[in-house]
């Protein structure tokens, strides 16, 4: 293998008490694939990211982000090997503007200390005139700059998510992990923010893992998919294999009755 | 020897006041997640209730407010402000807190502190703010115990407390309240949904907890005669010190942990570090937080992401 | 040559310039009770420096501290230390003159920084535990800590111990409470519009979120504390030179009380919010006072009136007089806030 792959999960699992949440994940991301992590609801699938970027730690197994071992490490430094995330659950910061919003999803990368930020030394404007500078060309990408002092918390429910991608962006990752994006979008959105998706990674080059609840979306525009229920990877593969595997089948179909 | 013997019992005494308080601390933490600042004050105003009921009552009893100590005094009084008590935990729920039940916890938290200023405060308004004898409401006897003295105060505070955790422990696991106590304590939502009136169990929390705050009150007024409106903050704040040690929303933990603060200080106290005594529980306290923010008898609860 | 350096340089020396011509002015002012005025006004701007540091660990970070007292006692004793101890004693070998009027002012300006660098530690040392904790769980172990370190100093005899420590030199004046009542305030607006301040106030939106997004939020918590604290104990070294006595009694914990109202009341994460209220809350107290004598109450309302003011805006107006916005964003055309 000649590139390090930018996400490597050998037989990860957790527990919570008696319940085995996530059982023996595997998975290997490339630099520039697109991902799709699918299943039912309670699936697990949120609780690997939560592995994934540091939140939980694995019971077992070992997951490397840019070929490091992130065992010992906190979220913070995982995200500094080139790995940021968005919410289920959105978690923009609600009370800051959308500007701000997105410099923070550039944290890692201002090179300056409180020292600099309280005598407004050269390197201060430097890093903040670039800043502003990112975050209004990452804004306007999801056509929020119109909006960009605004605070985060009056934006519609779809704009939210997509201010949480941007804010992921901002901190130039290599792979980049999307926790149901299109959740409570109707389906025009839906279909335009997959499109998105596609683009970003087309433009920045970067790997995406995408979870998602329902299988049809993701799998327009995934180029491999895994899918998991009751914390098991019940089958992996390209997207026409998936459509076709009678246990995804039955698993969803399972499922449906509840839907 | 004689001396540990006597910082034993003398740290029992205090500490199963510390419990008394601690117990309030816990519930109400357990179910609402919240630092109830003003439970400390609530066991002032039990003393303070002790102290005019006291009063009141031998009034009525005799025609003169010079106390005779007495146990139909002493119950008589007990109940006054047990039943004083359980009306301002009462109040205090429904006019301070439950308003804010959907508000940000830190507003929660603001009003508890403000409450518990409202009470230190007002009561210096109200009661003075110089300190007031208790009346001996019961006759004090030494006792020759292990060939220590001890007071019969000591040996009746540690009884009545005794009888009144045994109460809640019966309440808590023993009655269909109880059971529901533990299901909102669990989960608050899971358990609205399942159709327990969760405001009532909330009100009656703050009840019992403010109940057992006043018979602290009283007790601490039997056994160390003084009490003044601010007693409350440094008492409740190592109670308060007693339920995290023993594991926040614990019961049993919370009676354990007081009982610990209270024999550590008592130790402490006849030590070369006497004049560090008020800051023990506290190093404590941090200690905990640290190494086991759990205490002794809670689980740890992850934050679901 | 740095000119953003030499551009801060010049704004400290007109600031100061500015405020020498005001004390001289105060000083001036041929009015009866001017002393009493000037009293209340330097109280204003130690409570200013108070709200708007306690503003930068609370309103800003999202840590709710309930000892900043503590942190006050630290600075107050520390600089007042070494003034006692050491500065007094050796300029009082020197001559009268300028030379010594100028030393002096030097040696107390170092005395703050150090009283301001101790309380800066002692805010490390109590930021270091806050790192696993949560609101209010946080705000107790700040209160404890706030205690054990008057306890501490009760029992320092060399700093008078409970009795007190009287005779502190009279250093502080209108113009060295106002030129560091100015200083917090810069730092503060600055620091928010940065890299850290920002990182401050992801740490108070959203723990989960703001590490995900790579901050790490011990660190950032840290600093908040270390910083506020600092301003803190420079409060607390202005208020012992200026009151020319400690006693620890001071520092009770109702002190820290007084600045998280003024924090609450001005909203939390509001600079020109913790100024506004400061100077109101200073104010309405000196009429507090006169409210006192009136009606002969044998014991001081003010608290009690801070705990209804709490209450009463907890649940009437929880985001305080100005929410997180500052004064200035309310002449600026409205942003589309929801409020
Ligand atoms: N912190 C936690 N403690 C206990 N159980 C958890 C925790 N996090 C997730 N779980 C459980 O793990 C399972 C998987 O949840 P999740 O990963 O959120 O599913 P999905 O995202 O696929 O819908 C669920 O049963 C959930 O209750
Ligand atoms: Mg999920």
């Amino acid at each position: 293998m000649t590139v390090t792959a930018v996400l490597e999960a050998k037989g990860v699992s957790i527990r919570f008490g008696g319940l085995t949440a996530v059982c023996d994940f595997n998975l290997a991301i490339q630099p520039t694939e697109l991902v799709g992590l699918i299943g039912p609801n309670g699936a697990g699938k949120t609780t690997v990211f939560n592995m994934l970027t540091g939140v939980y730690k694995p019971t077992e197994g070992e997951i490397r982000v840019s070929g490091v071992n992130t065992r010992t490490l906190k979220a913070f430094d995982i995200t500094k090997l080139g790995a940021a995330r968005t919410f289920q659950n959105i978690r923009v910061f609600k009370s800051l503007s959308l500007l701000d919003n997105v410099k923070i999803g550039g944290h890692i990368h201002y090179k300056y200390s409180w020292a600099d930020s309280v005598l407004h030394s050269i390197t201060f404007r430097e890093h903040e005139r670039q800043a502003e500078k990112e975050a209004l060309e990452l804004l306007s990408m999801f056509d929020l700059d119109h909006r960009a002092h605004d605070e985060a918390k009056s934006l519609p429910y779809g704009d939210q998510r997509r201010l949480e991608i941007a804010r992921a962006l901002a901190a130039k990752p290599k792979l980049l992990l999307l926790d149901e994006p299109a959740a409570g979008l109707n389906t025009g959105e839906t279909t335009e923010l997959m499109q998105q998706i596609r683009a970003i990674r087309d433009k920045f080059g970067i790997a995406v893992l995408l979870i998602e609840h329902n299988m049809e979306l993701v799998m327009g525009i995934c180029e491999r998919i895994l899918v998991l229920n009751y914390g098991k990877t019940i089958a992996h593969g390209r997207p026409e294999e998936i459509q076709r595997n009678p246990v995804v089948i039955e698993a969803y179909l399972g499922e449906a009755v509840e839907v | 020897m004689d001396s540990f013997l006597q910082n034993l019992i003398n740290g029992i005494g205090i500490g199963s006041i510390y419990a008394l308080i601690a117990l309030g601390y816990t519930m109400v933490y357990g179910i609402l997640k919240l630092i109830n600042f003003a439970h400390s004050d609530v066991f002032m105003v039990g003393a303070f209730m002790g102290y005019y009921g006291a009063r009141i009552f031998s009034k009525l009893m005799h025609g003169s407010e010079v106390v005779e100590p007495g146990w139909p005094l002493f119950t008589l009084v007990l109940l006054f402000s047990v039943a004083c008590c359980g009306l301002l935990g009462y109040l205090n729920e429904r006019i301070a807190y439950r308003p804010l039940r959907n508000a940000p916890r830190i507003a929660s938290l603001i009003t508890a502190i403000g409450l518990s200023f409202l009470l230190e405060y007002g009561g210096q308004m109200v009661f003075g703010p110089d300190p007031k004898f208790f009346p001996q409401l019961l006759e004090k006897h030494q006792l020759q115990f292990l060939g220590t003295s001890i007071t019969s105060h000591t040996v009746i505070v540690l009884v009545v407390a005794l009888i009144f955790m045994g109460i809640l422990q019966y309440i808590v696991y023993g009655t269909k309240f109880g059971r529901a106590m533990r299901a909102v304590s669990h989960n608050f939502e899971t358990a609205a949904l399942m159709g327990i009136p969760t405001d009532r169990v909330i009100s009656i929390t703050f009840v019992i907890g403010s109940m057992l705050a006043a018979v602290g009150g009283v007790l601490y007024g039997l056994s160390y005669s003084k009490i003044e409106p601010l007693m409350g903050i440094m008492l409740g704040l190592k109670a308060f010190v007693a339920a995290v040690l023993g594991g926040i929303g614990n019961v049993p933990g919370a009676v354990i942990g007081g009982l610990v603060i209270g024999i550590v200080e008592s130790f402490a106290g006849a030590s070369p570090l006497s004049t560090y005594k008020d800051a023990i529980a506290f190093v404590i306290l941090i200690l905990i937080l640290l190494f086991r923010p759990s205490g002794i008898f809670g689980k740890y609860q992850a934050e679901k992401v | 040559m740095r000119n953003w350096l030499v551009r801060d340089l010049a704004g400290i020396a007109v600031i100061s310039a500015v405020l020498v011509g005001i004390s001289y002015f105060l000083g001036w002012i041929p009015i009866p009770g001017m002393a009493y005025y000037n009293r209340v006004i330097v109280t204003i701007g130690i409570n200013i420096i108070l709200a708007v540091s306690l503003n930068i660990i609370n309103g800003h970070a999202g840590q709710f501290s309930m000892g900043h007292a503590g942190f006050m006692a630290v600075g107050a004793y520390t600089s007042a230390y070494l003034t006692y101890f050491h500065f007094q004693p050796f300029l009082a070998t020197l001559a009268e003159g300028p030379g010594r009027f100028a030393l002096q002012q030097a040696l107390f300006l170092g005395a703050l920084l150090a009283g301001g660098a101790a309380a800066g530690i002692a805010g490390w040392v109590v930021g270091l535990p806050s790192l696993r904790l949560r609101g209010d769980y946080l705000a107790i172990v700040t209160l404890g800590f706030g205690e054990i370190i008057r306890v501490l100093i009760l029992n320092i005899d060399k700093i008078g111990g409970a009795r007190g420590l009287s005779g502190v030199p009279a250093f502080a004046n209108f113009f060295w409470v106002y030129f560091f009542v100015c200083i917090v305030i810069i730092v503060s607006w600055r620091l928010v519009r940065s890299q850290v301040g920002r990182a401050f106030l992801a740490v108070r939106e959203d723990e989960i979120a703001a590490e995900a997004m790579g901050v790490n939020t011990t660190h950032y918590k840290v600093q908040a504390f270390v910083i506020g604290s600092f301003f803190a104990g420079i409060a607390g070294g202005l208020l012992g030179h200026y009151l020319v006595y400690l006693n620890p009694g001071m520092f009770q914990f109702t002190k820290s009380f007084e600045a998280i109202v003024m924090v609450v009341l001005g909203g939390m994460g509001s600079i020109s919010g913790s100024v506004l209220a400061a100077v109101i809350l200073t104010v309405a107290l000196e009429g507090l006072r006169f409210v006192k004598e009136a009606f002969g109450l044998t014991s001081d309302p003010r608290m009690v009136i801070y705990a209804i003011v709490l209450i009463l805006l907890m649940r009437l107006r929880p985001q305080g007089l100005l929410g997180n916005r500052e004064l200035g964003d309310f002449f600026r055309r409205r942003k589309g806030g929801d409020r």
